[in-house]
C-alpha cells in the first residue's frame, strides 16, 4: 500500500510577511539569518500540529479588565472576530493567547520601566478559544501607545499581541492587532515591516458598532486569516535552495 | 471558494513572557516518564550574545512515529502524548525540554524521514518565527536517507544534530546569525 501524505498548506504571496532583516527595526540587525532559508517541504510533522482548546483555559481568561480583586482603568472594549484559513473555512476550537500594555501604555514586565503608572488591576494577558464557527471574543481595555528606543521619539501604535496555533505546525502565527486611524503608523517600523500595503491593512481592526454595548464597552472586530490548504496531496518539489 | 489574504506575522516583542510561558511548557512528557530525554540549548545572536527574550517551541511525533492529530492518515494514536513543547529563554539564552525520542515517519514515494523534532524560534527582533529541525546523532543511516537532511551540505547537517553531554542530556544550540549559523527553513 502506498503511503500518501495529506495536502500541505499554501505559501503566502510575496510581501505578506516581513523580511527578517528590516533596517528600520534595529533589533533585527543581529537577529536575522544571513544564509538563505532552506525549503522544508510539508510532510507529516508540518501538516499536523498541537491542538489546544478549553484545556488551557482558566475561568476569567477572556476578561482582562478584572485583576487582583478590582477593575482595570481605561476604555473598556470587546475585541472579537473569526479565525479563518485562506479558503474562508473557520478554524474551530483553537486556542488564542493575547497580551498588551495597559491604558497608559505600560506593560507589567520587569523590562518596562518608562514613567507611566502600572495599573494594580490590569495584568495584560488573556486567553480564549474559538467556537465551532471560528469566532472568538474577549474583553479588555484599549492599550495606550508605548514609547521605545528604536529611533528618536519612537512610539508604538496601540496594539494587542495575538498568538495562534491553527491546526498545523505550518499555520502557527504570532501577530499584532492595531486600531483604526492610529496617527502613529507612519513612524512605526514593526507595522511598516510588512511590505504589501493590503496585507498591512489586515492587521488593523475595525470599529464595530454592532458589538458596542450601551453604557458598557466599545466593539472592535479583528479577523485572523491563516494559510489555506493545497487542493492536492504532496508531490515532490524540486529543491530550489 | 474565495481566497482570503493571510494575516501578516509580527514580532512577539520583548514582553512575550507575560503570557506565553506555561508552567508545564518544557514538559512534552511529565517528569518520571520512562525513556525520557532532556534537551538543553542556548539561543544566541549574531554577536554570540545570549537572546534573553526568546521563546522556543517544539512539535514532534511519538516514539511510534504517530501524531495525535486527525490529519495523520494512519489513524488516531493513544492519547496522552502532547508532542508540543514551549520554553522561554532565560537571562543567559538557555532553554530546555523533556521529551521522548520520536519515531521515523513515512514520506512520499516510499521515503522515510529520520526521527526529528520541528522547532520554532520567536524573539524580539524576529518579525516572523524561524523554523529549524532537531535530529538524532545515533541515527546515522536514517539521517543519511532523510529527504530534508539530504538537501543540506554536510557541515549544515551536523548543526542540526543533538550533541550528547557527559551528564546524559542532549544539547541543541541555536545561533540566529553568523558562524556557525543554524540552518533555518521556510515552509
Amino acid at each position: 500500500m502506498t503511503f500518501v501524505l495529506p495536502p500541505g498548506y499554501r505559501t503566502e504571496p510575496e510581501g505578506t510577511h516581513p523580511a527578517y532583516d528590516f533596517e528600520g527595526y534595529r533589533s533585527t540587525a543581529l537577529r536575522h539569518p544571513n544564509q538563505p532559508l532552506h525549503l522544508l517541504p510539508q510532510r507529516l510533522t508540518e501538516v499536523t500540529g498541537p491542538l489546544f482548546g478549553e484545556d488551557r483555559l482558566q475561568p476569567g481568561d477572556n476578561d482582562l479588565t478584572q485583576y487582583d480583586g478590582g477593575e482595570a482603568v481605561g476604555q473598556r472594549i470587546v475585541v472579537h472576530g473569526r479565525v479563518l484559513d485562506g479558503d474562508g473555512r473557520p478554524v474551530p476550537n483553537a486556542l488564542l493567547e493575547v497580551w498588551q500594555a495597559n491604558a497608559g501604555g505600560r506593560y507589567r514586565h520587569i523590562v518596562d520601566q518608562w514613567p507611566s503608572p502600572l495599573d494594580p488591576h490590569f495584568a495584560g494577558l488573556g486567553r480564549t478559544v474559538t467556537d465551532g464557527d471560528g469566532h472568538y471574543s474577549f474583553t479588555t481595555v484599549k492599550p495606550g501607545a508605548y514609547p521605545w528606543r528604536n529611533h528618536l521619539n519612537a512610539w508604538r501604535p496601540a496594539h494587542i499581541h495575538f498568538s495562534l496555533f491553527g491546526q498545523a505546525f505550518t499555520q502557527r502565527l504570532v501577530t499584532q492587532m492595531y486600531f483604526p486611524d492610529d496617527p502613529l503608523f507612519f513612524q512605526d517600523p514593526i507595522f511598516n515591516s510588512v511590505p504589501d500595503e493590503k496585507a498591512r491593512a489586515r492587521m488593523i481592526s475595525s470599529y464595530d458598532h454592532d458589538v458596542t454595548s450601551d453604557h458598557w464597552a466599545l466593539g472592535f472586530r479583528f479577523d485572523v486569516v491563516l494559510r489555506g490548504r493545497e487542493q492536492t496531496p504532496f508531490e515532490s518539489e524540486p529543491d530550489d535552495d | 471558494m474565495t481566497e482570503l489574504g493571510c494575516t501578516p506575522s509580527q514580532t512577539v516583542g520583548p514582553f512575550l513572557s507575560i503570557v506565553l510561558p506555561w508552567p508545564d511548557g518544557p514538559d512534552v512528557v511529565p517528569d518520571g516518564t520512562p525513556g525520557a530525554i532532556t534537551i538543553t540549548g542556548r539561543l544566541v545572536d549574531g554577536a554570540g550574545e545570549p537572546v534573553p527574550d526568546g521563546l522556543i517551541e517544539t512539535w514532534q511525533a511519538d516514539p511510534q512515529g504517530r501524531f495525535a492529530h486527525p490529519d495523520d492518515p494512519r489513524g488516531a494514536v493513544a492519547p496522552g502524548f502532547r508532542g508540543f513543547g514551549r520554553c522561554p529563554t532565560d537571562a543567559d539564552g538557555r532553554f530546555w525540554f523533556r521529551t521522548l525520542k520520536p519515531g521515523p515517519l513515512p514520506a512520499e514515494d516510499g521515503a522515510v524521514e529520520a526521527p526529528h523534532i520541528d522547532v520554532s524560534v520567536f524573539a524580539r527582533g524576529l518579525l516572523n518565527r524561524l523554523v529549524t529541525r532537531i535530529y538524532f546523532p545515533d541515527e546515522q543511516e536514517a539521517n543519511d536517507a532523510d529527504p530534508v537532511l539530504r538537501t543540506l551540505a554536510p557541515e549544515q547537517r551536523s548543526l542540526l544534530l543533538l550533541q550528547p553531554q557527559a551528564d546524559g542530556t542532549l544539547r541543541f544550540d541555536v545561533r540566529l546569525q553568523g558562524e556557525p549559523e543554524t540552518p533555518f527553513f521556510r515552509l
